[in-house]
């Protein structure tokens, strides 16, 4: 699960990390009441969405007076926001963030996430702040300083030492440096963070550490022990087909191909796809019904792979394991006699009563194409399209 | 012989009075030797009572004991999966296979890093198999976990997968031509697990009964890639592999907690790189795995 810019800044502080004064707004009038709160003589308006690469998108400006403030608030707020993440439809801003200016004096990179090799947390952090990390990592790996910690044990003052040094923090700012370290790596632990990260975290002129943007990702498996985390969802920022799939505990995700399929298990689901690629199509989603796929499942995933207007053909790839395929044969016609299913079906079944379940398929009167193997249920649909 | 578990296995249930674990348990009873490997049950609150004439025991240790088994399959819900994983670890049983899906990352962490501190500090190791997986069988003589015993037949051929459809479609595709299965290993699709392919290949590797190994992988995470380098230098055993997720986006999970593209090694055209440079035989075509394998041996 993802957050905004304010929220997570607003979980920083709760750990006592330093961060700008900001306020969240979703109005023009309630962003140049903001400014007027925080006071000063420089703001900056920053459009809220869960994609990164906002700046460069123009979703991030400064204000010199409340003027501008008005200005660049009604430029932003309800703008498509296209980013190297967003897709070129971009999202649409409904919040903003006003905060208070900064004093830059350098940019540096600080984030906690789960190493898989290693199996302890990783703290990387780079003297390369503001940028893409991704391009830090592939031009110059050498300005990344790692540290992994051993979860029974935390954070030590020698480790985060090690990177307040590598990273080149001077010497009069060390100790917040190293504080801010330990905090973040305390807020990663206990909101069962995926990602936590602050890029920039900057050095003021005047040798202050603060974070000045920050990102979040939750790790969905913990949710139900995480109340306050789950009440920053903002279902505006998510994919509606994939929300609408959530409730009926489907794993959906849309593509932009035009064959849609339903497999059951998240493996078999992506081997599907890269069938119907490799045989010369594009999958239109990834959907994965599932151990526990009942009749009304299945009828639930048709509909949602349906409301999808690219969608030129299905693909049904079973295999049959403590789910019976007859059981999923009889969800498919059901499914396809609810939704009049008007564009070809090609189905796949492999496994536990694999013979019933053809057979159900055969005898329903639907004209429902039948394959043996993925090749050939990928051969099948392809050709169906032409 | 076979890896990890034999017909002669002795296996408790942690869990085996929720609905999936009688479940189950009851079909792992009906598999081969199952109704003589499945010997005891754990719930603390059902001590004393039955299941299908197995008798259950308030904690894993009692139940060992009272026993003689030496491996757990563990059912217990995500919130509880971790800690039940931990008591298999402190009972020193030899193996805990873990299907639980859906188990909190940082519950993980805590849990491997506490099992590798007893190792460190000269206690028993316990692997773990899992978690969020389909478990492992040996054909004819054992199952434990949830795949569907009757696509497996009894051979020489070594199966590992993090996906549990991905492994009964290359089983099938095996017995369908001819090609019995020594083991059959399904490791999990979450980040932070046990067994991981290196060591399973590591295994299928030093067991005289398995000939050549078909090894599945998806997007996200480095273990396909080390396993692959591991068998450059050291394999002796022809190897399919074959890697789910090249049609997948970046920073999407893709049903899997662990399927998730966030850098570029995490593609699957990454790792079907590395793992045909390191000698096997890659396929995009997951139709062909048991194919491919018979011309190889």
């Amino acid at each position: 699960m993802k957050i905004h810019e304010y929220q997570a800044k607003e979980i920083l502080r709760k750990f006592g990390v330093v961060t700008p004064k900001g306020k969240a707004c979703f109005s023009v009038d309630e962003a140049v009441k903001a400014a007027e709160e925080l006071g000063g003589n420089i703001w900056v308006v920053k459009a809220q969405i869960h994609a990164g690469g906002r700046g460069k998108g123009g979703g991030v400006k400064i204000a010199k007076t409340l003027h501008e403030v008005q200005a660049r608030a009604a430029e932003i707020l309800g703008m498509q926001l296209v980013t190297h993440q967003t897709g070129p439809e971009g999202q649409l801003v409904r919040r903003l963030l006003i905060e208070e200016g900064a004093d830059i004096k350098h940019e540096y990179y600080v984030a906690a996430l789960t190493d898989r090799a290693t199996q302890k947390v990783a703290i990387m952090a780079s003297s390369e702040g503001g940028m893409d990390i991704e391009e830090v990592a592939h031009n110059t790996p050498e300005k990344i300083i790692k540290v992994f910690v051993d979860p029974l044990v935390g954070l030590t003052d020698a480790q985060a030492t090690e990177l307040g040094k590598g990273i080149g923090v001077p010497d009069g700012s060390m100790a917040q440096a190293v504080d801010t370290f330990k905090k973040l790596y305390t807020c990663y632990m206990e909101t069962d963070a995926s990602l936590a990260e602050i890029n920039p975290l900057i050095l003021e002129g005047n040798g202050n550490i603060k974070a000045l943007d920050a990102k979040f990702n939750f790790d969905s498996n913990a949710l139900y022990r995480q109340q306050e985390i789950v009440a920053y969802r903002d279902l505006d920022e998510e994919d509606p087909d994939e929300l609408e799939a959530s409730k009926f505990d489907l794993a959906y995700i849309s593509l932009d191909g035009n064959i849609g399929c339903l497999v059951n298990g998240a493996g078999l689901a992506m081997a599907t796809m890269d069938t119907i690629k490799l045989f010369g199509a594009e999958p239109a989603n990834f959907l994965d019904v599932g151990g526990g796929a009942t009749t009304e499942k299945v009828t639930e995933a048709f509909k949602i792979m349906l409301k999808n207007p690219k969608v030129k053909g299905i693909l049904v790839n079973i295999f049959g394991g403590i789910m019976r395929c007859d059981t999923i044969a009889e969800g498919v016609v059901t499914a396809a006699r609810e939704v009049h299913l008007s564009v070809p079906l090609v189905v796949r079944m492999k496994g536990t009563n694999e013979e019933i379940g053809k057979k159900i398929l055969a005898e329903s009167g639907l004209p429902i194409i039948a394959a043996d193997t993925m090749a050939e249920a990928a051969t099948k649909i392809v050709a169906a399209l032409k | 012989m076979s890896i990890l578990i034999n017909k002669d296995t002795k296996v408790i249930t942690q869990g085996i009075t929720g609905k999936t674990g009688m479940f189950h348990t009851s079909k792992c009873r009906e598999y081969a030797n199952g109704a003589n490997c499945f010997v005891a049950g754990v719930n603390p609150k059902k001590a004393g009572e039955e299941f299908e004439g197995i008798p259950i025991y308030a904690t894993v240790k009692e139940a060992k004991e009272a026993q003689n088994a030496t491996v757990s399959v563990i059912y217990v819900p995500p919130a509880g999966a971790a800690a039940a994983i931990w008591e298999a670890c402190e009972a020193d049983l030899d193996l805990a296979i873990c299907i639980t899906e859906g188990i909190p990352v940082r519950d993980m962490l805590m849990v491997r890093n506490k099992m590798k501190q007893k190792v460190a500090n000269g206690g028993k190791e316990t692997l773990l198999l899992g978690p969020n997986c389909p478990g492992l069988i040996t054909p004819d003589e054992i199952k434990i976990g949830i795949m569907p015993g009757h696509i497996h037949r009894k051979g020489r051929i070594g199966v590992v997968s993090r996906s549990g459809t991905l492994t009964y479609e290359a089983v099938a595709q095996l017995t369908e031509i001819g090609l019995g299965q020594s083991s059959a290993v399904g490791i999990g699709g979450d980040p932070i697990n046990g067994l991981k392919h290196i060591d399973v290949m590591r295994m299928f590797n030093d067991d005289p009964d398995t000939d050549a190994v078909i090894m599945i992988g998806e997007i996200g995470g480095p273990d396909e890639a080390e396993a692959a380098m591991w068998c450059k230098e050291n394999m002796k055993k022809p190897v399919v592999g074959f890697i789910a997720g090249v049609t997948a986006p970046a920073g999407k999970r893709m049903g899997h907690a662990g399927a998730l593209i966030s850098g570029g090694a995490d593609t699957a055209d990454a790792k079907l790189a590395i793992m045909e440079e390191c000698g096997f035989k890659v396929t995009r075509d997951p139709s062909e795995m048991g194919k491919l394998l018979k011309a190889m041996i």
